[in-house]
């Protein structure tokens, strides 16, 4: 049985009278690539603000490792690595400078943490851009950074929350090339959320959020099939990028229709 | 990629002992200092401000206002002199807000995110935040102190080094409350108003311009206010240890202050009890 890099358990959150997620469950398995597939205002980023303890978990349970997010935070925070969906750099500090400061937000410094700097903007290919200024760089060039950034203090999970919006197609495919990577060869666990489709694999496990609730969960070549398009939707081939979008669309239509 | 280029990924990472504590600590301060640096029209306000009292408001009124002989001085001081602790806490005072706003604008752009999501307790987090405030505010205050020297404001030499703790202390006092200032703001636009209704009243209602006696003949309520106003005893503190003098009733305030401000900060940033789970989504991000 694969050890869970991340189980989130029945948890529900509100901000006042709007319920943002109402008894999500999902797991991560370690090593693993996960995606989570949401339509803006799903609910994706309050469940990643509940993951990262910006916000307490009032009803049900966040677990890193095995360790309570609540109860054990520091253990659990020291396993994860996070890339916000806003940009989260200090524009007027160097690339090496952003850098070290996160490193020092867990305890790194001296030389460990510089070669550990050194090595993962190689990592990210942005090795030349060490002393440039954050503000000098593209979207995805600092997304790049972001990525390196979350792994400065080595997890073991990496959450991505829409990583590659805002980006060009050729700097789409450079983070998700590396972050595929890392899962392959590093066996690092991740749970992307994103609403864009051609980032999903059909051999990926996916799980879509809709409204707060999680609505569909398994492969995405499963998922697709299990969720034909809509009434009068075009018929597309099941497993491709497309027939897993018009499964979305039906998916979150019927939600829409049974609200 | 070849292995051995990822080889390093692999070692587990674990610093979060005492030296962690430290090194966290350094780089919370580090970041706010090369932030100061960078930001040279930020440290020239600074001092503007203060100078502009000290030449241009104190010479005006030094003919008009006599200060007699309260302690810590013992003899008749220049307007000049008797002002010059008021303004060099005037400094730690827009430092604190400038660092509470830094704050707000940490939550919006995102960085604050990165900051609560480091391994370390969020009270150390919230007092390296402090401490490094406090950093950047001594540095101010010094500069102003020497430019002030130029001025006919002399100052026992060893004052300088004896007022450091209470510089540190102040510093403190007046960046806990804009932390929990900052923790109430949810808008960067809210915050104009704010300063105007933190750091005037604070700032005027005090001992800082005029001694406390005086205050009391013009009126009693006034008096009372000022009592009641912590910067009053952030100003004393400072102007007493700057000539060798502890006063422990000031002490004692600015102290009781920082302790209580600093401690609903960490209330109001816990995402457990405080106000950012209440709050709806981050700024500017979809759900």
């Amino acid at each position: 049985m694969n050890e869970a890099a991340l189980e989130v358990e029945a948890v529900s959150h509100a901000f006042g009278a709007r319920k943002a997620l109402d008894g999500v469950s999902l797991t991560v398995p370690a090593g693993r690539f996960v995606a989570l597939l949401g339509p803006n205002g799903a609910g994706k980023t309050t469940l990643f603000s509940l993951a990262t303890r910006l916000y307490a978990t009032r009803a049900g349970s966040v677990r890193i490792f095995g360790r309570d997010l609540s109860r054990a935070p520091a253990a659990a925070l020291a396993d994860l690595g996070v890339v916000f969906q806003s940009r989260t750099l200090d524009l007027d500090l160097s690339v090496r400078q952003n850098l070290a400061y996160h490193a020092a937000l867990h305890g790194m410094a001296g030389r460990a943490a510089k070669a550990r700097i050194v090595h993962l903007l190689a990592l990210v290919g942005l090795g030349e851009r060490i002393d440039d200024k954050v503000r000098t760089l593209s979207g995805g060039q600092a997304r790049r950074v972001e990525i390196a950034r979350a792994l400065i203090h080595r997890p073991r999970l990496l959450l991505l929350d829409e990583a590659t919006v805002g980006l060009d197609l050729a700097s789409r495919g450079a983070i998700v090339d590396v972050v595929r990577r890392l899962v392959a060869e590093e066996h690092l666990a991740v749970l992307w959320a994103t609403h864009i489709f051609d980032e999903v694999q059909e051999d990926d496990e996916i799980y879509v959020l809709d409204k707060g609730r999680i609505i569909a969960h398994g492969t995405a070549r499963s998922v697709a099939g299990a969720h034909p398009a809509a009434p009068g939707a075009e018929a597309r081939p099941s497993g491709s990028t497309a027939a897993l979008e018009a499964a979305f669309r039906a998916m979150t239509t019927r939600a829409e229709d049974a609200a | 990629m070849t292995d051995s280029a990822l080889a390093p990924l692999r070692a587990p990472a674990r610093h979060l002992g005492p030296g962690g504590y430290m090194v966290c600590l350094s780089g919370i301060v580090g970041r706010e200092l090369l932030r100061f640096v960078q930001q040279k029209e930020r440290f020239l306000s600074a001092l503007v401000r203060p100078l502009v009292w000290l030449f241009i408001f104190a010479a005006g009124f030094r003919s008009v206002l006599g200060v007699s002989i309260i302690p810590p001085y013992e003899t008749y001081v220049l307007y000049e002199v008797y002002v010059t602790p008021g303004l060099a806490v005037m400094i730690q005072l827009f430092n604190g807000m400038q660092s509470s706003l830094s704050m707000v604008y940490d939550r919006e752009v995102g960085s604050m995110r990165v900051l609560l999501t480091s391994p370390f307790p969020r009270w150390f987090l919230l007092l390296s935040k402090l401490v490094a405030g406090v950093a950047v505010s001594l540095a101010q205050v010094y500069v102003f102190l020497a430019i002030a020297r130029l001025w006919e404001v002399d100052i026992p030499p060893m004052g300088y080094l004896s007022a450091l703790p209470a510089f540190v202390l102040t510093g403190l006092m007046l960046g806990a409350i804009g932390l929990v200032i900052s923790s109430a703001i949810r808008q960067l636009e809210n915050f104009a108003s704010v300063m105007n209704f933190v750091i005037f009243p604070m700032f005027f209602a005090s001992s800082a311009l005029y001694p406390l006696w005086r205050i009391r003949d013009a009126s009693e309520t006034l008096y009372i206010v000022c009592l009641i106003n912590p910067f009053t005893h952030a100003v004393e503190l400072v102007r007493n240890a700057l000539y060798g003098v502890f006063e422990p009733q000031a002490f004692a305030v600015v102290l009781a202050t920082t302790l209580v401000f600093f401690a609903l900060a960490v209330v109001a940033y816990d995402p457990g009890r405080g106000i950012m789970g209440r709050r709806g989504g981050p700024k500017g991000e979809a759900s």
